[in-house]
């Protein structure tokens, strides 16, 4: 039976993270609590708006309501990145070689791990932010499609176009895939490759969570009353093919998706704080977590497969022990 | 549904530049009220006052991928009322100053459009700022003039001080003729009580149409139909009692077409206005009405802002009570003729 180690605080939980193997996890108001020997607590933004885990460094990215970007790393330490004025933060990524992207209104910046900073302007807002997993390239959601930028040379961006706004983004992990999420409850693709669109429609609300399984071969998201997981292990990603729909529930929403880092298995948070693994193969469910006071925000598996971090709207978090 | 006990109210603060926006606003801000605002402004400009809930934010008006023209949202408020609503305990109340030249449509359907923002907040009342001394200049050379005071709920008359009794009876008469339904104050600095202001549940329908003095007043001694076929040459006939001079500017391109009727069929009246409001969505800015439905012995109320209407019975019809249908449409090219009667056929037999 998996055992809950609950974290009761205060607040809207914006990421829930394992830095090193400790769980972290950040709230609305900035504060990052981690469970390190006792509950630990520092702050990072005076309010938290967008956080990034950055596998790569093992660090959290935050950007804030003051405009900054902070790095939090294992055991508790902040270190501010980057200062962007007054104006909110909407969005933080993380790339390659320690390089962060971060954008303001109209603006993307990537910084890069030497400290400098380039700045990418947009004629509209800069909705998402997502860097390629392969060279220095990284994409903008923005209204009516994505542009793609290659911020370590001076090269022109490309423009990947589709009416609508696009409010998130996401690369596949093998690079041939971008996805975004977009105002209408739908997500919109592209096979980077050739350009070709993909459509991935029917949910009946925005779709807040996407996660990529391992190596990248499934997508799964919330915005239903299942985890729905898109096929893209073909060339052509899941055109033509049906998404498996994971975890239904009659009476509830799915808020946040992730996979297992290995196995073909989606941990499903929903909207009354239920948490679920469910196996992509026979759709067998194990419950995780009974529904608590809010929606499941964030989740996280830790490196040895063993834990699931979560955050919730309301502020009850927790770690999942699945092997207790 | 929402929970209409935890939403929190927004108020849209619409207006051309130098009209008394700022003025406003820093009175929400300063005055003791015993509310606390998070305000949310295209630029930080003049708000001399130091309150770490004023964001500011680029308006940018998303048109959803429906089909629809009309259907536009304000993203950016999509992701900054998200972004307040993470921590709700620091504020009450949230007001969105607009840009002078903006369109107050998309502000609006915000907050009917976007699931996570209905949720969460409720729209109270579009509030628009005026110039009483600019107001017409400015109907001359812009389409959002007229618009922000066709889709106002309530209609600040700034700088009356400017003006002469004369120029000022003119100029609420053409606001009267672009909206009949506003509530209008005359004031200097903006000088207007902010619970006239602030928390008027304009967009409530149990509410909406109470605060409406016009447009609940009996009008039996007059001719209630509008025949406004030329929006060129609007004048304030439509029967509403105030008796200002017509206006004589001939540059409004609003117009307003008030309905009256006695009980009607439902099963006639909802497919009508279902009809009316997919076809003439576009033209409609605003529309608001109290229906008398046949056998029903409540009064149902309806709004609705271009495409999108929504309707709910409101409350019992009270003793003695007339049993009569208003409804007023708010737009431009609208065919009075028509909509007159086609309603009229919707009337109960």
């Amino acid at each position: 039976m998996p055992t809950v180690a609950p974290l009761d605080l205060e607040g809207h939980c914006v990421a829930a993270v394992f830095l090193g193997d400790v769980p972290h996890f950040a709230l609305a108001d900035g504060a990052v609590h981690r469970l390190d020997h006792g509950h630990k607590t520092i702050q990072a933004n005076d309010g938290l708006l967008a956080a990034f885990h950055d596998a790569a460094n093992d660090r959290l990215i935050t950007g804030g309501e003051d405009g900054k970007i902070f790095s939090v790393t294992a055991g508790g330490n902040v270190q501010e990145l980057a200062s962007a004025g007054k104006k909110w933060i909407t969005s933080v990524a993380a790339g390659p070689q320690g390089a962060i992207a971060y954008a303001t209104g109209k603006t993307a910046f990537v910084r890069f791990a030497d400290g400098k900073t380039r700045e990418f302007a947009h004629p509209r807002s800069v909705e998402g932010l997502a860097f390629s997993p392969k060279g220095m390239r990284f994409g903008v959601a923005r209204y009516n499609g994505a542009t793609l930028h290659f911020p370590a040379t001076e090269g022109k961006p490309a423009e990947l176009e589709w009416a609508g706004a696009h409010t998130a983004i996401t690369f596949s992990p093998d690079g041939a895939f971008l996805v975004t999420t977009m105002q209408e409850n739908a997500l919109h693709g592209w096979k980077l490759a050739d350009g070709k669109h993909m459509r991935m429609t029917g949910y009946p609300g925005k779709v807040k969570s996407l996660s990529w399984s391992a190596k990248g071969k499934w997508l799964a998201s919330s915005g239903a009353p299942a985890a729905i997981v898109w096929p893209f292990s073909g060339k052509d990603g899941p055109m033509g093919k049906a998404p498996l729909e994971l975890g239904t529930r009659g009476n509830a929403m799915v808020t946040a998706v992730a996979c297992h880092p290995s196995q073909d298995v989606v941990a499903v948070g929903y909207d009354d704080g239920m948490v679920m693994a469910v196996r992509f193969s026979d759709a067998k469910e194990v419950l995780l977590r009974r529904p608590g006071n809010g929606a499941i925000t964030s989740m996280m598996w830790d490196k040895e497969e063993r834990r699931v971090a979560f955050g919730s709207a309301a502020g009850d978090c927790g770690v999942i022990d699945i092997t207790a | 549904m929402s929970d209409a006990q935890t939403q929190i109210p927004v108020t849209v603060l619409t207006g051309y530049l130098g009209a008394g926006k700022t003025t406003l606003l820093n009175r929400i801000l300063s005055e003791n009220h015993g509310k606390r605002y998070a305000v949310i402004v295209n630029e930080f400009g003049e708000i001399g006052i130091d309150n770490e809930l004023i964001v500011e934010s680029d308006e940018e008006i998303y048109e959803m991928n429906n089909g629809c023209v009309c259907c536009t949202v304000r993203g950016d408020l999509i992701r900054v009322v998200e972004g307040l609503m993470r921590r709700p305990g620091r504020f009450d109340a949230i007001v969105v100053e607009t840009t002078g030249l903006a369109d107050p449509v998309p502000v609006a359907q915000t907050f009917f459009m976007d699931d996570d923002v209905r949720s969460k907040t409720r729209l109270d009342a579009v509030v628009a700022l005026v110039d009483a001394k600019h107001l017409p200049l400015r109907l001359k050379d812009s389409r959002e003039a007229e618009d922000q005071i066709a889709f106002a709920d309530v209609v600040v008359l700034n700088k009356t001080d400017l003006v002469t009794p004369e120029e000022l009876a003119k100029v609420e008469a053409t606001i009267r003729a672009i909206n009949p339904a506003a509530k209008i104050h005359r004031t200097t600095r903006a000088g207007v009580a902010l619970s006239e202001v602030l928390d008027r549940g304009a967009f409530d329908l149990s509410r909406a149409l109470e605060n409406d003095p016009h447009f609940l007043k009996a009008h039996d001694d007059h001719d209630h139909d509008h025949h406004d076929h030329d929006g060129h040459d609007h004048h304030d006939h439509d029967g509403h009692h105030h008796h200002a001079h017509p206006s004589d500017i001939h540059d409004v391109t609003v117009q307003s077409v008030s309905l009256r009727g006695g009980e009607m069929d439902p099963k006639k009246f909802f497919p009508w206005i279902e009809k009316i409001t997919q076809m003439e969505g576009p033209n409609i800015l605003r529309l608001k009405g109290i229906i008398a439905l046949k056998g029903d012995d409540e009064r149902y109320v309806i709004q609705g802002v271009h495409m999108i209407i929504e309707g709910d019975h409101q409350r019992a019809w009270k003793d003695g009570e007339k049993h009569e249908s208003r409804l007023v449409f708010i737009g431009r090219e609208l065919d009075a003729e028509r909509l007159k009667k086609s309603f009229d056929a919707c009337q109960a037999a």
